[in-house]
């Protein structure tokens, strides 16, 4: 066998390709960080599949920067967001993290879904910069699959057994339900964490799953699945999706005369339920999350107020975690009274009792925070607070 | 003079392994001595892997003229399997990227026999059905995550894998194209009945390009898994093969040397525009209508870079592509 | 059988959807052969100014789908003239690689200036009325989609073949240099092809925006994909089969999630999807046309 002359050719080019990436990359880099300035790498899915939760988050994000500038900064410095897409893509995500380092940022925000933070996880502890994720739920995130702690990864929200049990518990002891089913986004693994936990605990305490059905993001027509389920004649239906698809799901279910108890997690929080689902369809149906937006809570008031002041809409769930996010990072650069990153992570460890608008959480030895989890409860479009379970 | 060396055949051996040798050496210099920062290493990796997933849909689409939109799919089985087979078995890193190649290779084969007689706008529906099947599949299988994929996978590619796996992958191609066997799978592509008349089994010629090029798909996914940390179903759907399928297109198909190209101009690209979250996606989609409006035989339509055409352009006859 | 014949009224439902975007697909097929990526997201601007024209300027869904129809009629024009026309001469597979392009540009142009965030359709746009009929629930939104499906395919098909400007079409699509010959202006019947065919997807869009209450910027992606694979499955190019490939799909889809496993919806339907073709290697509807040697 001959290699042509042409492979050769052709290598070499892709090598002045190459070199013109670095050269060009370089040039760029370095350490931008003036000596006033705190960089905190925002890395958020602002294209592709999961581009409306990934903007939300910027958004949130952005505001709490915005309100820390406004108070003066922190140890005497402004802080700077640089915000980078990564097209809802692990690998890009983990490219734009390298990217991210190299300009000496002390933090990164984002991103969003627990995939494309464990795309950027390599990086991270390579580099030794702390991460935080807003919404990264799957348990795998922080630890490594020998039960290690992940030293620089962190995260503001639930992890997966936390709601999905919850959610079992009390439609089982509160709603009395007995056979459950279960409607899931197939494509997506936070709605599968949280439905295989769901299925573990119900299945647990006695209850029966009589179905076990999927959906994919972007479906908006569920009536196929949900006439298949309602012929079982469940008293409970899960569905811990995100409220783009739930919303319709929700609305379709009552269409077609299914009337019991339906519950989910924290991915529906958003004001679009309502508008979408309507006042009525939502009465009987529960989710678990960190919060409510109505909550007179000032802390979650003056949030919501600033948010709408800002963007002109209600927050989300993801535009409040990625606030506490920044807001974590605030107060452990606070703590550490120092920007360094190695100060930053061990500061972020031992965070306590932090008044987050997601409630109060401490983080705990897996860098999950602890706080309270709530289950809210629609009646006539607004949510109430059913019960609060304080954290164990 | 330079032509006098090359011009035996031996020398002109020499002389390449020379020039592979020191541009491998040159790039892991780079590396060693930090040059070339993780960020640097992430665009070289990602550009390798796309050179491979080109070079080979090239052969499918390109010299056989067969459109194919299920190249992601077969990435995916190399991806997994490796994983698997590295990750689940402690098998070698070698074991796992051959096997990973052979399983999307058995894919490819048992895709391509059936489908392959369809034409034009059917096979591709085929191949892009059959290419979300496999992924539809993946997320329904616990034993490799479901949805949330396989995280967690060691870091095994390094530039010395990606460089040979280019080097194999288009040596590979282009001695197949060179050969009586390209000639015959060129043939299909300019006119089927043709060479059907000529005694070509069209059909087994076909089948043998897409199943080489689903091999080398399955090696450039068993690289990216093993460099990327994580991979899940999501990653490979068809929006994944649309991205492959428009490198190929742009660098002309049919031109080994333009997939090359396009390959290594739309990573480097995506990764200039980084810099510009939010008009990222508007940036890139103009330019590839802008290219494809002033060169729609893609850079270099179906020829190839080589020395001759490059001396031409030195010396001013701009014919070349 | 209450339930099946419940699933077929989803499937129906559905299908009529697909079919009401293939429709626009396989007519711009039929002239220019360019499998047309863009479509959805035409579709999805579509989806846009039909919101807007209800939610800012107060008009009904009628005014609004008749905006959006407009809008989009130039719209199509406007992308054929700049992205495809130039590449008229070129390789299929070049016009392919423009409309994916285009759909790209279309997608984030729309996210840059409106946000990805989804938007709503202001509650009573479209007075819903549910009825059951002998336990089998079905809303006028279902009964307006199917009929508006079918009437479109009618009106098409009239269109194309009894009209001059069908007939032009017709002609274009056999034989561009013919029908120059002809006196047909090519570039003009061209363009009225894709002005209808994007005036389709307008109206499919404001129906979508209307049916399912949301839109997005990212809408027209997953429908545009299952509306291309009805069109081909149906016979890419020929009307009537774009119809039936979206009322087969719809169904089909409906079926395998009603009593398969809906965890496996999309493959089971492309599998089956694959089995039609491979009996059937140009589509329900399509001409086995003789080899040519």
């Amino acid at each position: 066998m001959r290699v042509s002359r042409k492979v050769v050719w052709l290598v070499l080019l892709l090598f002045a390709f190459g070199m013109v990436a670095g050269c060009g990359g370089k040039a760029g880099g370095g350490k931008e960080a003036a000596a006033e300035e705190i960089l905190i790498g925002i890395n958020a899915e602002l294209s592709g599949a999961v581009a409306s939760y990934g903007s939300n988050a910027r958004d949130g994000a952005l505001l709490a920067i915005e309100q820390i500038n406004e108070q003066g900064g922190i140890l005497g410095k402004k802080l700077k967001a640089i915000e980078r897409d990564n097209k809802s893509s692990a690998d890009e995500a983990m490219s734009v993290s390298a990217d991210l380092v190299t300009k000496g940022i002390v933090a990164q925000i984002g991103p969003l879904t627990s995939g494309n933070v464990q795309g950027c996880t390599p990086v991270m502890m390579d580099n030794k910069i702390p991460l935080i994720a807003p919404a990264a739920t799957a348990v795998s995130v922080t630890v490594n699959e020998k039960g290690e702690t992940l030293d620089y990864i962190f995260r503001v929200c639930f992890i997966d057994p936390f709601q999905g049990t919850l959610m079992a518990q009390f439609a089982y002891d509160n709603l009395g339900a007995r056979k459950a089913a279960i409607l899931k986004d197939a494509s997506n693994d936070y709605s599968k964490g949280l439905a295989d936990y769901f299925k573990k605990t119900f299945i647990e305490k006695g209850g029966q799953i009589v179905a076990e059905e999927g959906f994919i993001k972007g479906d908006r027509d569920f009536r196929a699945t949900l006439t298949k389920i309602r012929s079982l004649n469940p008293d409970f239906i899960y569905v811990p999706g995100y409220y783009e698809e739930v919303a319709p799901l929700i609305k379709q279910a009552r269409e077609l005369g299914i009337n019991v108890a339906i519950g989910g997690g924290d991915g529906w929080d958003s004001p679009d339920m309502v508008e979408v689902a309507g006042k009525a369809n939502l009465n009987n149906t529960y989710f678990t999350n960190h919060y409510s937006v109505e909550d007179p809570n000032p802390k979650v008031q003056e949030f919501v107020k600033a948010y709408r002041a800002k963007y002109n809409k209600d927050p989300d769930a993801f535009a409040a975690l990625a606030y506490d996010a920044v807001q974590l990072l605030v107060q452990a650069i606070k703590d550490a009274n120092s920007t360094n990153p190695e100060d930053i992570k061990n500061a972020l460890a031992n965070i306590k009792d932090f008044e987050g608008v997601t409630g109060k959480m401490t983080i705990d030895e897996q860098h999950n925070p602890v706080k309270a989890g709530v289950i809210i409860e629609f009646k006539d479009g607004k949510q109430v607070m059913n019960t609060r379970i304080e954290p164990k | 003079m330079i032509m006098n060396v090359f011009a035996n055949r031996w020398g002109k051996l020499g002389a390449e392994i020379l020039i592979l040798a020191f541009i491998f050496l040159f790039v892991q210099y780079f590396i060693t001595v930090g040059v070339f920062n993780q960020y640097h290493q992430i665009i070289i990796t990602s550009l390798c892997i796309n050179i491979i997933l080109a070079v080979s849909l090239n052969l499918i689409n390109g010299f056989t003229g067969q459109l194919s939109l299920g190249h992601a799919g077969f990435m995916a089985v190399g991806a997994y399997v490796s994983v698997v087979l590295t990750k689940f078995m402690g098998m070698p890193f070698l074991v796992g990227l051959v096997g990973g190649c052979l399983a999307a290779a058995a894919a490819g084969f048992v895709i391509g026999v059936p489908t392959l007689r369809l034409k034009g706008d059917y096979l591709a529906i085929a191949t892009l059905g059959f290419g979300e099947i496999i992924r539809v599949i993946l997320q329904n299988i616990e034993y490799v995550g479901g949805p949330a994929g396989i995280v967690g996978i060691p870091k095994m590619t390094t530039w010395g894998w990606l460089f040979a796996g280019v080097v194999i992958t288009i040596a590979t191609i282009q001695n197949l194209i060179n050969s009586s066997y390209g000639r015959a799978i060129i043939s299909v592509r300019e006119d089927e009945i043709a060479s059907e008349v000529m005694g070509i089994n069209i059909t087994s010629y076909k089948v043998l390009a897409f199943v080489i090029g689903a091999f080398f798909a399955g090696l450039a996914g068993g690289l990216y898994a093993h460099y990327f940390y994580i991979i899940k179903p999501e990653t490979f759907n068809f929006l994944k093969s649309f991205d492959v399928l428009v490198m190929v297109v742009l660098g002309g198909l049919g031109s080994t040397t333009g997939a090359v190209i396009a390959a290594a101009f739309i990573t480097l690209l995506s990764a200039a525009l980084q810099a510009f979250p939010a008009i990222r996606m508007i940036i890139y989609a103009l330019i590839l209508i802008l290219l494809m409006i002033y060169r729609p035989q893609g850079l270099m339509g179906n020829k190839e870079l080589s020395v001759k055409i490059l001396g031409k352009i030195w010396s001013g006859k701009n014919d070349a592509a | 059988m209450l339930e099946l014949m419940q699933q077929i009224v989803n499937g129906l439902s559905l299908g009529a959807i697909y079919a009401l975007i293939a429709l626009g697909y396989t007519m711009v097929y039929g002239i220019i052969k360019l499998i047309n990526f863009a479509h959805g997201d035409v579709m999805m601007v579509g989806a846009y100014v039909g919101f807007f024209s209800v939610s800012m300027l107060g008009t009904n869904i009628v005014v609004a789908m008749i905006f959006a129809m407009l809008a989009c009629a130039l719209l199509g024009v406007i992308i054929e003239k700049v992205a495809y026309k130039p590449l008229r001469r070129a390789t299929r597979i070049a016009a392919l690689i423009t409309a994916i392009g285009v759909s790209l540009f279309l997608e984030y142009t729309t996210i840059f200036f409106l946000t990805p965030q989804q938007r709503i359709f202001p509650q009573g746009t479209f007075p819903v009325q549910d009825y059951s009929l002998a336990g089998i629930s079905v809303s006028n939104k279902d009964i307006f989609i199917f009929i508006s499906a079918i009437l479109l395919m009618v009106i098409l098909q009239f269109i194309v073949k009894n009209t001059k400007t069908g007939k032009a079409m017709r002609a274009v699509s056999e034989d561009k240099d013919a029908a120059v010959l002809m006196g047909i202006n090519v570039d003009n019947t061209i363009s009225v092809t894709f002005a209808i065919g994007s005036a389709l997807a307008a109206a499919a869009g404001v129906m979508i925006g209307v049916y399912y209450n949301t839109i997005n910027p990212l809408m027209g992606i997953l429908p545009g994909l299952k509306a291309f694979v009805a069109a081909v499955l149906g016979g890419i190019g020929i009307i009537p089969g774009a119809m039936v490939g979206g009322f087969i799909l719809g169904i089909l889809e409906t079926l395998v999630s009603g009593y398969g496993n809906s965890l496996y919806r999309d493959a089971v339907a492309f599998g089956i999807l694959i089995l039609i073709l491979l009996i059937k290697p140009t589509g329900i509807f399509g001409k086995n046309t003789g080899e040519k040697v």
